[in-house]
């Protein structure tokens, strides 16, 4: 290891010992509001780091960490979603009487496993970020301790979890002893050159896909996804149902297009088949929910299914650069329209589970009009309407699944889509139309993260022009 | 070395510990019980790492067990403190009587 090997693993050596630091600063610190502000502080220096860097191409610890432009753009999404999910807890925590310092330290650390596995250019070292990023979560879930919901979620997505996690160790202990290495330059070169035993890498992909549709919660390995959002924190949820999946899609993205490419006629049907299962169960099953926590959480089942669409894709070579594009401009647009629509949730909840009824939104549009508006907007970016970003994100997977020749998980994924538009739609009319007296917090962080968010999605789909460039210069992953 | 055992036994022998660590998850509905399942998937990863690591003369493998061992440590310590939370408040570590969240 040579001191240059630090630079490109900058941002995130930045938030792993900050987080190590914020957890000893935080015994002396007894307004958690500030453990808050400095744990945003951490996560902004990474920020800087990682734009400071931005386009250059660098390789660190024998291959080990790679940074180039596609983990830029997932560090940015990352620290994004890290950013607004301390500005959403803050004020809940408080409300909620759940304000320990713990919390901001477990979201450093679960962010720097995300921003490590975004980095990881070694299949061991993807393990090692999973967990990293796991095992914070796990808590988090449980956070509400000792709400028996709470400790509920917690215990079925630790279990879960733990159970994907071991499917992943194990298929890359048999992509080793197939192709002798764990790095996936090394795995594709290994697998391009007719070196790798083929027997193990049939059961070795499977269970690759496996552990991380565990992580990414696509069917058939969502079951754990509905529970957990419904029974961990909001504020939690918010943060996760982001993170995760960018982290998620981080690593499935690198590992088969980069490591994989070559087995793409193998593993392509399995991921069509998997994405087009994902849509249609993620959006049928919501229309069956009346809690607004559940019904997100198989929203963003059902957004699991599109991204996996554009991996789909991916295993056309001559389309993988844009589709991989289009599932970073997806993942940028679904930070700001899944992390705003959580943000309302969490400005309607009250303690006790109260407030979380799609019913208690009525009359919504008449009490807070501001609140109603953003959630409108964040509920038609989540279909897909134009002018939002949830449009331009869409557009551009139907785009390339189109131009991989798969015209037929194009149609599902319409289809789902108009499906879906029933149950986002529901939110809409049950504000504007119906009357009640809804009951909402006036929070200052939420307010303006919800004001923030709600902007970014219309922005995203006015002019998303900024970020369709920095998405598609980092569709290109280097192995 | 061992005269006499092959890679392929090894190989057999995890994917025996790990089919039975899956089957243990599935049946078991004890939260501890499917917990020590899990640990022995992980095992039979090990098991299959070192395996690897003799046949090719390649002391990496070796090297990731180390990895796998460490994060199981850490697993105990996160899920062991999930699961007795889990029973202080309900008396029961039955997966299936643990289950308010429905719909």
């Amino acid at each position: 290891m040579s001191p240059s090997d630090l630079l490109p693993a900058l941002p995130f050596i930045i938030v792993s010992v900050w987080a190590i630091l914020l957890l000893l600063f935080d015994l002396f610190i007894s307004n958690k509001g500030i453990t808050a502000i400095l744990a945003a502080a951490g996560v902004a220096a990474a920020l800087v780091a990682v734009i400071a860097r931005l386009g250059s191409y660098q390789v660190a610890f024998n291959g080990m960490i790679v940074a180039d432009s596609f983990s830029d753009y997932l560090q940015i999404v990352i620290l994004a979603t890290a950013l607004l999910g301390i500005a959403v807890a803050y004020d809940y925590l408080r409300r909620m009487n759940m304000e320990r310092g713990e919390y901001y330290t477990l979201m450093l650390f679960t962010v720097s496993g995300m921003l490590l596995m975004s980095l990881a250019g070694d299949l061991i070292l993807v393990f090692l970020a999973i967990e990293l990023l796991s095992l914070p979560l796990y808590v988090l879930s449980g956070f509400a301790r000792p709400e028996k919901s709470s400790e509920e979620a917690a215990m079925k997505y630790f279990i879960l979890g733990a159970f994907s996690s071991a499917f992943l160790v194990y298929g890359i202990a048999l992509i080793f002893g197939s192709t002798g290495t764990t790095n996936m330059a090394g795995v594709a070169q290994s697998i391009a050159g007719d070196q790798a035993d083929p027997t193990l890498m049939i059961i070795a992909v499977p269970m690759l896909l496996v552990g991380l549709g565990f992580k990414v919660a696509a069917v058939p390995f969502h079951m754990w996804t509905p529970d957990v959002y419904e029974g961990a924190p909001s504020a939690a949820v918010a943060f996760m149902s982001v993170g995760a999946k960018v982290a998620g899609f981080a690593a499935l993205l690198r590992i088969f297009v980069a490591a994989l490419p070559e087995l793409a006629p193998a593993w392509g049907p399995v991921v069509i088949a998997v994405s087009a299962a994902t849509m249609i169960w993620g959006n049928v099953a919501a229309i069956a929910q009346s809690n607004i926590k559940r019904m997100l959480a198989y929203s963003s089942i059902a957004h699991a299914g599109y991204i996996l669409m554009a991996l789909a894709a991916a295993s056309d070579p001559t389309v993988a650069d844009k589709a991989v594009s289009a599932a970073l401009f997806y993942l940028f647009a679904y930070l700001f329209s899944n992390l705003g629509a959580w943000a309302v949730v969490l400005a309607m909840e009250r303690s006790k589970g109260g407030g979380l009824r799609i019913e208690d939104y009525a009359g919504l549009g008449r009490r807070r009009p501001a609140l109603a508006l953003a959630m409108a907007i964040f509920m038609l970016s989540l279909i897909g309407v134009p002018p939002t970003a949830g449009f331009i994100g869409k557009f551009l997977v139907f785009g390339v699944t189109i131009e991989a020749g798969l015209i037929g998980l194009a149609i599902v994924g319409v289809v789902t889509t108009l499906i879906s538009a029933y149950y986002y739609l529901r939110v809409v009319v049950m504000m504007y139309m119906r009357t009640g007296e809804p009951e909402s917090r006036s929070e200052g962080w939420l307010n303006r993260t919800v004001g923030l968010t709600a902007l970014a999605t219309f922005l995203l789909g006015v002019l998303p022009g900024p970020i369709l460039i920095l998405a598609g210069s980092s569709g290109f992953i280097t192995p | 070395m061992i005269p006499g055992v092959s890679m392929t036994h090894i190989l057999i022998l995890s994917g025996v510990l790990f089919t039975l660590g899956t089957l243990g998850v599935l049946i078991r509905r004890n939260a501890i019980v499917m917990f020590m399942s899990i640990e022995l998937m992980l095992n039979a990863s090990n098991l299959a790492f070192v395996g690897f690591a003799r046949s090719m003369g390649a002391l990496s493998g070796q090297v990731f067990v180390f990895f796998v061992i460490a994060v199981a440590a850490a697993e105990v310590a996160v899920g062991l403190a999930l699961i007795v939370a889990v029973y202080r408040s309900r008396s029961s570590i039955d997966v299936d009587r643990v289950s308010d969240l429905k719909g």
